[in-house]
Order: C-alpha cells, then structure tokens, then sequence
C-alpha cells in the first residue's frame, strides 16, 4: 500500500541556518502521527514543503505517492493543510471563503453540500455569513480546518491546531481529529503541547535542529525513559531518611515525598527495604510512569549535549 | 497534466469580486481624479494647443486620459491584492491549491484587464458630458485597452510578488509606473518635444500604448497604431515571462 506521506533525504537551508538535514520517514495510511520539536526544530519548514508552500533543496516529499513538486496538483488534492496563523480574507465572510477555497480545488457547486456540512459539524453554522475579522481566535481556527477539508483530502496536517485556543474549543479539536482519523483520513499533528499528542497520536517523530532524534511508537518512545518517579506518603513527616534514600529525592513536603528512580540502577524493593530499616511507615506508595514531555526533554537536551534537563 | 479550469475562473472571480467589493474605491475614485485631470488642462489648454490639424486639445487628451486611468488601476488591482494577500497572509490559500502559474497569471491579469476596461468605460462615459468624442475604430481601442491593462496588470504582479512592504510597491509606483505614464505623451505630442525627449519617448513603452489608443479613437497618432500594438505585444511578452519564471521559481512568495 503506498504510504500517506513519504519523505525522503530531505534537507533545506536558509543562507548558513541548516533547518533540514536529510530528514527521512513514512506515514502510512489512515495513522495519527505526531511531529514534535522545540522552536526552531524545522517542523513548520517539513510541513511547508509537503504543502508545496518551500521547496526542499534536496530530496522528495510524495503525498499518496504523488511528487509535491512533480505532481503538484495530485499531491496538493490530497492534502489539506491547517495553518498555524490565524489567516484569512478580509474581503469575504465565512461561507465565501469555504466556497472559493473549493473552487481552487476544482469543486463547483455540487461541493456546496458538504461545505454546508463542515460549517454545521465544526459549529459555524450560525457565522457562516459574517467576516472573519469578527470572529474570535477560536472560531477562526474552525474556519481554517474547515477550509482544510474542503477539497476533502485524505491526508490532513494540524500545524499547532491548539495554540492558544480555550479548553472547551480543544476539547471539540481533539474529538473533530478523532472523527475525522476513525473516518479512514490520515493526520499529521504539530503541537506544542506534549500531552495533546500523547492522547493522540499512535506514532511519533521527534524533531531537533532538523534532523529526527526520534521516531516510534508512542508506547515504545514512553519506554525510553530510564526513569520513573515514585511517591511516597509517611506516616511520620520528620522522620530523617537514610544517604541512600536521600541522593533520589526530587520533591519532599510534608508526608510526601517524591523518589526518582533510574530503571536499571535503582529498584524498589530496595528503596522500600531501606524505609523499613530507617523506621519508617509507609501510608502509601504510589508509581508515576513517564510522560512524553519527560521523554522529550530528555531526547532534545541529550542532542545539544545540555546537563541538567 | 489537465488544467484546472474551475480554479482559475475561482481565482479570477475573486479577483474581480474583491474590487467590486470596494467599488468607490477600484471604479469612481480613480473615474473622479481623471475628469478633474480633463476639467483643468482641458479648460486651460483649450483653444491654445492644437496638437492635431481640426481637433481640439480636449479630443486629444480625453483618450490619453482615458488609457492612463486604465493602466494605472489596473497595476494598482493585481499589485495591491498580492500584496495585502502576502501581508496577512492569505496567499497560502491559493499557494496550497492545485492551481498552475499559468492559471495563476492568467487569472490576476485577466481581472486587472476586467478592473481597467470597467475604468476606462466610466471614464470615456463621463467624459462625453464635455467633448463630443466618437471612436474612429472600436476594435483598435479595444484591442489596446486591453493589452495595455495586461501589460500593466503582469507589472502588478512582478511588483506585488517583488514588494515585502507596502513601501516598496509604493516606490515601485510611484518611481517606475508613474513617470512611465505621464512621460508618455497623454498631454502632448511626441513631435512637440526636443530630439533628445523624443528619443527618450520612443524607448518608452506605454507610449506605444497611449498613441495607439488614441489613434483608435480618433483616427490620428504620432506613430503607425500597427507597429504601436507590436511594440506593445512584444512588451507584454517579456514582462509576461519575467512574472511567470517568478512565479515558476516561487520568488518570495513560496519560502
């Protein structure tokens, strides 16, 4: 089956600034796929070139198995692309913009239908005749996905869908991708926010100075951390904790203390043993698996050879 | 590859709808500025400057004042929408379609040339209220109204894609399209001019424009109307390609 997306050794410069260094990977159909990064990490760039809105300087980016550049128009078809700013035509209201957004597309009037449709599902309904300059950052943002999917592409990007959108609105983003991912499209999400992606997505690339530090499974990239943290609650709060205990406590208030435990190097059982020996009694033990930002972290600051992340 | 016809006529009616959108401002301001032009020079000049045997200085100038309106608007219609579209940013929708350059030029050209006949009809209407002015050959006029507004309407493009602030495409304007088109002859004959200004006519294209529309509505000229459209078919070629090799190449507006 020919994968969604297929990148291959692509790289990109602007002058001296490498944003893209050989960056190569699939996305098969019908995944939720994830592309993450800090600042600057080249995400926007990559996107831009599967949008056909750069052109790489090297390498080929195919969207369903069309070339962005050789065969644009097929390529540009299947993909729908939400952007990060929120942009629009001060010109034209609501349902003018969908309608022209169609006509690109090569869509007539029999498109009408479902741009009606996409108005109602991404509660427009009731904008669809007024400018977008009236409309709030949120209602903007729905407008943008629903000029995304006009043209109805199997293959849509989210570049940051949830920056700076209330919790309400990202509740009905999430649930709008997860339709839209069980209803066979393939998504590609960029997001600041880790746990959006963590709820998400079912494959992630980690991004850092263009190129991929990272690239798996969500449940195998959670897996990479080589800690995990544990928090214990006792039932004597001056109690003094012995050297071993001490050298892994990350937070102590109170009752409460929390341990930072490598995977390999530190076990458990040995912690709690040392508790017992020391008198002290234990109300509760509870384990806290990594997170994704955690992982992250971990993986970006390890490339720049930062300490202490 | 099959042409996307439904996205350039798309392109092409947003294009023209957006200038009816702020019609005052697209059709009657620019129609109002040249009938003050006509009411001034012509109420001035009038009776003291034949330029041509049996026609009056008002006969002369209205087709010129006519051409010019049509040009300029029709650089400000194709310059001015690319560039508010790279400033907020609503390029991208068109850019992420699957719409050629040759669609893309086509469509932004095609609706200055509509912006510019609209122009230059409004204008020739409204000027009737003051000189008695039929067309000697309609086909003529037409045929340069119509090159005339491609040509600068392909400059507007070079210009709106060229330009990454509003200062620049006002530079562009006002250093280039402006002198270009009053040092055209639209209150003078050439032949009025020393030899060194004649010479100097004679590289400048929208002069070719300008004479060769007026000879269509009035039937006189300082130059061949037919080596007029030539010139003006050949500079269409260039600025045409020069905008598409932009356009292929994604200048600035593709990253």
């Amino acid at each position: 089956m020919t994968s969604a997306v297929t990148i291959a050794e692509v790289h990109k410069h602007y002058g001296a600034l490498y944003a893209l260094r050989g960056i190569d990977f699939e996305i098969k159909q019908g995944e939720f796929f994830g592309l993450l990064g800090p600042n600057g990490a080249g995400k926007s760039t990559l996107i831009n070139i599967m949008a056909g809105l750069t052109y790489a300087d090297r390498g080929a980016v195919r969207i369903n198995g069309f070339d962005v550049r050789r065969d644009y128009r097929q390529a540009r078809r299947a993909l729908g692309v939400v952007p990060q700013e929120l942009v629009y035509d001060p010109f034209f209201d609501v349902r003018e913009m969908l309608r022209l957004q169609s006509g690109y597309f090569g869509f007539g009037r029999e498109n009408h239908a479902w741009i009606d449709e996409l108005l109602e599902t991404l509660n427009l309904g009731d904008k669809a005749d007024v400018n977008m300059y009236t409309l709030s950052g949120g209602m903007k943002r729905r407008v943008l996905i629903a000029q995304a999917m006009v043209h109805k592409p199997p293959v849509l990007v989210l570049d940051e869908p949830t920056a700076g959108v209330d919790v309400e609105l990202r509740q009905i983003l999430w649930r709008f991708a997860r339709r839209l991912h069980q209803d066979g499209h393939t998504i590609v999400l960029t997001t600041h926010y880790l746990e959006e992606a963590e709820q998400l997505c079912e494959r992630i690339a980690i991004l850092d100075q263009g190129s991929i530090c990272a690239l798996d499974t969500k449940q195998a990239l959670l897996s990479r951390s080589p800690y995990r943290r544990v928090r214990l609650t006792l039932a004597d709060a001056a109690i003094e904790l012995p050297e071993s205990i001490l050298r892994l406590v990350e937070e102590r208030e109170a009752q409460s203390i929390t341990l930072r435990l490598h995977r390999l190097d530190d076990q458990l059982g040995a912690v709690l043993e040392a508790m017992h020996q020391c008198g002290g009694r234990l109300l509760d033990v509870h384990t806290v698996e990594p997170g994704l930002e955690e992982v992250f972290m971990e993986l970006t600051c390890r490339k720049r050879g930062e300490v202490g992340c | 590859m099959r042409a996307n016809t439904i996205g350039f006529y798309t392109l092409f009616t947003k294009e023209v709808w957006r200038f009816l959108k702020v019609i005052t401002q697209t059709i009657l301001t620019p129609a109002v500025t040249t009938l003050l032009y006509l009411v001034v020079f012509a109420q001035i000049l009038e009776g003291r400057v034949e330029v041509y045997e049996g026609i009056s200085y008002a006969a002369f100038l209205v087709p010129g004042l006519v051409i010019m309106a049509m040009i300029q608007n029709a650089f400000a219609n194709s310059s001015s929408s690319l560039i508010q579209s790279k400033m907020n940013g609503n390029l991208v929708f068109v850019l992420l379609a699957p719409i050629s350059v040759w669609e893309f030029y086509l469509a932004f050209v095609l609706a200055t040339v509509v912006r510019g006949l609209l122009v230059g009809a409004v204008v020739y209407v409204a000027a009737l209220w003051f000189v008695t002015l039929p067309i000697h050959h309609p086909a003529l006029v037409l045929l340069f109204a119509v090159v005339g507004s491609a040509i600068l309407g392909a400059l507007g493009v070079i210009a709106g894609i060229w330009a990454s602030k509003y200062d620049q495409l006002a530079a562009f304007q006002n250093f280039i399209v402006l002198p270009l088109s009053f040092l055209s002859g639209v209150f003078y004959s050439v032949h009025t001019l020393p030899p060194f200004w004649q010479q100097a006519t004679f590289w400048n294209p929208f002069f070719y424009m300008i004479d060769g529309f007026r000879h269509g509505v009035i039937g006189v000229s300082d130059v061949d109307p037919w080596k007029s459209l030539l010139v003006c078919l050949l500079f269409l070629a260039v600025v045409s390609a020069v905008c598409l090799v932009m356009l292929k190449k994604g200048y600035k507006i593709r990253g």
